[in-house]
């Protein structure tokens, strides 16, 4: 099994290893598996610069256990010097002047990026097909595709590239690509990570994750990431918990509420027959199911599909040729500039959601619509508070189907946002959520997600570990 | 048949804080193009608004000061729409949920009449980037120091009937935000700019006509010429039986006239959603206590006060409270001289008016404090100088040769009082005329004035007029 | 439900993105079925339900006002398409 976090600090204290080391073979694994296209950028300058940094700090004797330890950002993240595309043409040559509060906060701890991994563009997707690089594979099959829209991060962890990557999740993108591709994606509590430099697409839905090989991981990552930013107004001024300690706290008598909506009809039964299997198991390490309803689960969707879309409409309207990114050629006028720009540098489903955006909050649309989606957001929230006044943790898929084939879906919206049906109600109640690893379906990974109250990150990772000390589908690779 | 116009005004104030409404970018105005423009204020990717607590303060100062509702809880709202100066493409503002509503504030019109104008709202918003459609030959340049800078936008109900009124209720704003201390009030620098929406209907009828907006009109008298245009404008068309449309229209100062912007499509499309961004406003009754506690008494009640309390007439009053360092002036003035109210608001009104407006400089600007000019009006009272010196002293003061009494002393303009010396003067004079004093004496009084111009050049103009006078009286009668 | 061809070009004209000229049906029908998946809002009993714009019940904190920030216009101009002067430019703009 590839290294995890653990381990490869204990390797680097013990001088089995160096930090360059680590970052030159997290390189050279990158380039080798240049065929699954999880990397916008590999900034092999940056990497190694990070990693002298490591090694004086672990030389001093103080360093935190992230130090030296290569990994990926999504290429949503802004980094200092260092290409930011958001994987869309719009910014593909765009060089930020400052980092994200994420990327400083791996930075201070030494921590080792070796580039910039492959997403949808802005974040839309479920496939890691609308990326304007191309569609990152599934390292588990290459015909299908990673999950989106943090694809890249995933099949740069499942290949065993890097021990860990960031991702973001708006609808899933953390948890649905964890899920396809057979490792642990965790969603924080909304406003638990700053957004600060992290690129907006629904701004009251994204959220920081981390996508990892174990619930452990995740918790170093998170114990790194978490906490209040005065840059992020959203950001929530709260102690943070120990996560890393709270790991080895073992749930006693814990209730999990298992959501009967969430195996409805478009769940394939290879993946509800894993996911009621790891469900067993936590019985049989003594939690208690429950079988629950979400009565309004079926509006997530629409209303997930009303006000990201919404949210974006606005938030991409900066996109416009004037002070960054893609400018047309030889504009003729103001209009001209904002329309050719726009039209050649947003690829066709942000184009798409940027329309729905548009029409859900426009003159005599914004009731039906923008406004009818809040109040579903509002029930869909208040689903989950009545829901945890009996269970500590709701469970459930995290996706109805295994890895889908790449272009399976690619020409109907439909389907593909179908594949977030059991995601975006936690975004939409900004609630934290895992997806671990929980048995197979015909050979390809299906994902269990758990979720729990909101800055309830430590029972979420304690319960995760707990399966994951019993367990081993989290240690299962991908064939080399 | 007769025409009733019906105005409404939205006003601009940018309110006078140290660094923008979402960003820690300086507001000072002036500086080189976009060295004030951070990276929140052009929408860099990944940058996130964060609200200044000074701005919100200066708006809940505003919205006591006219006894409007401050809201217990309001919302940003984005306003979308694309244009060149906008960087995020959408503006942060208010909309449904103002911090400020149901405002009233007093406005004395020219005819010495009071009217209470309702203000509808007033809500904080982020200015807009600059556009220099000169810059180049075939571009507009784009200048975002602006951009981000705290606005108030105070919107008025549509109530004032005239140009005259509208300017009215223009300027009491404008002195009460700069009274207040939340807005500097430069309408060159574009501090405080003002849209007119302006109606006609005919007498008598209740229903709204067809408004037109003017935009950003620079100054009150422009203001005051480009509504009277409008309303003209508009009966014209309608009696000529043309129909009006509704549309934003620009002020050209040169021409006199208003003309038609290039009409935007979709400018009414904003889409007005509650930023994502910015969790609600909650505003505490600390909070509101706090900045209640820190108002100045305000001008409305200022003047009373001097009416009242201090017995000036209402003119003076008015004129004394038309900007709060005028009467901050007339108050440390009269700290020093009290029982004086009315010689202190001649002098401020006065002379020191007369000075400032001859070099077009603000109270801010004056030459001579009031401590100083307290001063001079002491030695006037005691009789050092006479009133006729005492405007010398004054011109000698504005000139920064010093205090009164220095001034005084320099120039040798002590009155004199001392009654050996009168007394020697008049009996020279009254010897140097023989005949005079004859006429005098047979009832010519009005030689009296003769008399006292002859003994006050030998004086060299600085006896005590009332000794001087009551001396000759006395030598001319007896004898 | 459907979506007509003059509305879609609206709502593009709004969102300054182009219509290719054989692009109005294909998007029409697009966006025609997305409005139909979340138009099944407008069956769900949601009148008098308090409508929920942020996840927590958070309210905005505010920052004192300091000036942080310092001069970075030559950074940030340099990521500029077009900039002259010490200008962003853009295509004239009249009036
Ligand atoms: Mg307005
Ligand atoms: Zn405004």
């Amino acid at each position: 099994m590839a290294s995890g976090i653990a381990q490869l600090a204990q390797d680097l204290r013990a001088r089995k290893t160096t930090a360059t080391q680590l970052a030159l073979a997290a390189l050279a694994r990158a380039r080798a598996r240049a065929d699954l296209n999880a990397f916008i950028t590999l900034d092999e300058n940056a990497a190694l610069a990070a990693a002298q940094r490591a090694e004086a700090a672990l030389a001093a004797g103080s360093a935190p256990v992230l130090t030296g330890i290569p990994f990926v950002h999504k290429d949503i993240f802004c980094t200092n010097g260092i290409r930011t595309t958001c994987a869309s043409r719009m910014l593909e040559n765009f060089v930020p002047p400052y980092d994200a509060a994420v990327v400083e906060k791996l930075s201070a701890g030494d921590a080792v990026p070796i580039g910039k991994a492959n997403m949808d563009e802005f974040a839309m997707g479920s496939s890691n097909e609308n990326s304007y690089f191309g569609a990152v594979r599934n390292p588990w099959d290459a015909t299908r595709v990673p999950g989106g829209s943090s694809g890249g991060s995933a099949a740069a962890v499942a290949s065993g590239i890097v021990p860990f990557a960031t991702g973001t999740d708006t609808g899933g993108s953390v948890r649905q690509p964890a899920a396809f591709c057979g490792i642990t994606g965790l969603k924080p509590t909304y406003g638990r990570v700053s957004r600060y430099g992290m690129i907006a697409y629904a701004s009251s839905l994204d959220c920081a994750g981390v996508l990892a090989r174990s619930a452990a991981d995740c918790a170093q990552v998170l114990a790194a990431l978490a906490g209040h930013d005065v840059r992020d107004a959203t950001s929530v001024e709260r102690m943070v918990d120990d996560y890393v300690a709270a790991l080895s706290t073992t749930p006693q008598g814990i209730k999990i509420g298992v959501v009967r909506e969430y195996f409805g009809a478009g769940v394939e039964a290879g993946v509800g027959a894993a996911v009621q299997a790891a469900l067993r198991h936590y019985e049989k390490l003594g939690a208690t199911l429950l079988d629950i309803s979400l009565a309004h689960a079926a509006l997530a969707i629409p209303a997930y599909y009303v006000i990201a879309p919404a949210e974006a409409s606005s938030n991409l309207a900066r996109y416009d040729g004037v002070r960054y990114g893609h400018r047309c050629a030889d504009p003729q006028a103001l209009e001209d500039l904002y329309t050719r720009s726009r039209g050649e540098g947003f690829g066709a489903e942000v184009k798409r959601r940027i329309l729905v955006g548009t029409y859900a909050l426009s003159a005599g649309y914004y009731d039906a619509y923008y406004l009818r989606a809040q109040r579903a957001r509002r029930l869909i929230a208040h689903d989950f508070g009545e829901a945890f006044t009996q269970v500590d943790l709701i469970a459930g898929p995290t996706a109805p189907t295994v890895a889908f084939k790449l272009g399976e879906k690619t020409s109907d919206p439909l389907a593909m946002y179908a594949a977030d049906v059991n995601t975006v109600a936690v975004n939409l109640a900004g609630l934290p959520a895992i997806s671990i690893p929980a048995g197979f379906s015909d050979g390809l990974p299906v994902g269990l997600q758990l979720i729990a109250p909101a800055f309830a990150e430590s029972r979420l990772l304690a319960a995760a570990h707990r399966f994951q000390l019993a367990t081993d589908w989290h240690t299962r690779e991908p064939p080399a | 048949m007769s025409w009733q116009s019906v105005i409404g005004l939205e006003i601009h104030a940018q309110l006078c804080t140290a660094s923008k409404l979402f960003s820690g970018a300086s507001t000072a105005y002036g500086a080189e193009p976009n060295t004030q423009a951070s990276l929140v204020d052009v929408a860099m990717p990944g940058t996130l608004p964060v609200p200044n607590r000074a701005a919100l303060d200066k708006a809940i100062a505003f919205g006591l000061a006219v006894n409007a509702t401050i809201a217990r809880h309001s919302v940003f709202a984005r306003k979308n729409y694309f244009y060149s100066d906008l960087p995020k493409g959408y503006q942060i503002s208010q909309y449904e949920l103002p911090i400020v509503s149901a405002g009233a504030l007093a406005v004395r019109l020219q005819n010495g009449r009071s009217i209470d104008v309702e203000i509808q709202r007033a809500h904080l918003e982020e200015d807009a980037g600059k556009s220099l459609h000169d810059a180049f030959h075939a571009a507009t340049g784009l200048d975002f120091n602006r951009a981000g800078v705290p606005l108030l936008e105070i919107v008025s109900a549509p109530v004032l009937h005239s140009a005259q009124d509208a300017v009215a209720y223009l300027r009491t704003v404008h002195t009460l935000v700069r009274w207040l201390g939340i807005c500097d009030g430069n309408m060159a620098e574009g501090s405080f700019r003002c849209d007119a929406n302006v109606s006609v209907r005919r007498t008598g009828t209740q229903k709204l006509g067809t408004r037109t907006e003017i935009k950003n009109v620079n100054s009150f008298r422009f203001v005051e010429k480009a509504i009277e245009y409008e309303i003209e404008r508009q009966i014209r068309a309608l009696e000529n039986g043309e129909t009006l449309v509704q549309e934003t229209r620009l002020y050209d100062a040169a021409a006199h006239r208003t003309l038609p912007m290039r009409s935007k499509e979709d400018a009414d499309d904003y889409r007005y959603f509650p930023d994502p961004d910015l969790p609600p406003l909650a505003v505490t009754d600390a909070d509101i206590a706090a900045v209640r506690a820190a108002l100045p008494e305000l001008p409305d009640a200022r003047r009373k006060r001097y009416i009242e309390g201090l017995g000036l007439p209402d003119s003076d009053a008015t004129q004394l409270c038309a900007d709060k360092a005028t009467a901050d002036y007339f108050e440390a003035m009269l700290g020093a001289l009290p029982g004086q109210a009315k010689t202190c608001a001649n002098w401020v009104l006065g002379e020191l008016a007369a000075a400032l407006n001859a070099q077009n400089l603000a109270m801010e600007s004056t030459r001579i404090s009031a401590p100083m000019l307290a001063g001079l009006v002491a030695r006037i009272a005691d009789g050092t100088i006479s009133g006729k010196t005492a405007k010398d002293v004054f011109a000698a003061m504005w000139a920064g040769e010093g205090d009164a009494d220095a001034i005084v002393a320099a120039r040798g303009l002590q009155q004199i009082s001392d009654t050996g010396a009168i007394t020697a003067a008049v009996d020279a004079v009254i010897a140097q005329f023989p005949m005079q004093l004859a006429d005098y004496r047979t009832g010519n009084e009005k030689l009296l004035q003769f008399f006292v111009g002859q003994a006050m050049k030998r004086l060299r103009g600085q006896a005590n007029p009332q000794q001087l006078n009551a001396l000759l009286r006395d030598k001319l009668r007896s004898d | 439900m459907s979506i007509d061809a003059a509305t879609v070009a609206r709502i593009a004209r709004l969102a300054r993105l182009p219509l290719d000229a054989q692009a109005p049906p294909q998007t029409a029908s697009e966006l025609a079925r997305v409005l139909d998946l979340v138009g099944q809002l407008a069956a769900a009993p949601l009148d008098g339900v308090e409508p929920m714009a942020h996840p927590h019940a958070q309210a905005l904190a505010w920052r004192a006002d300091t000036v942080t920030e310092t001069d970075r216009a030559d950074a940030l101009l340099a990521l500029a398409p077009d900039a002259r002067a010490g200008l962003y430019a853009v295509p004239k703009v009249i009036g």
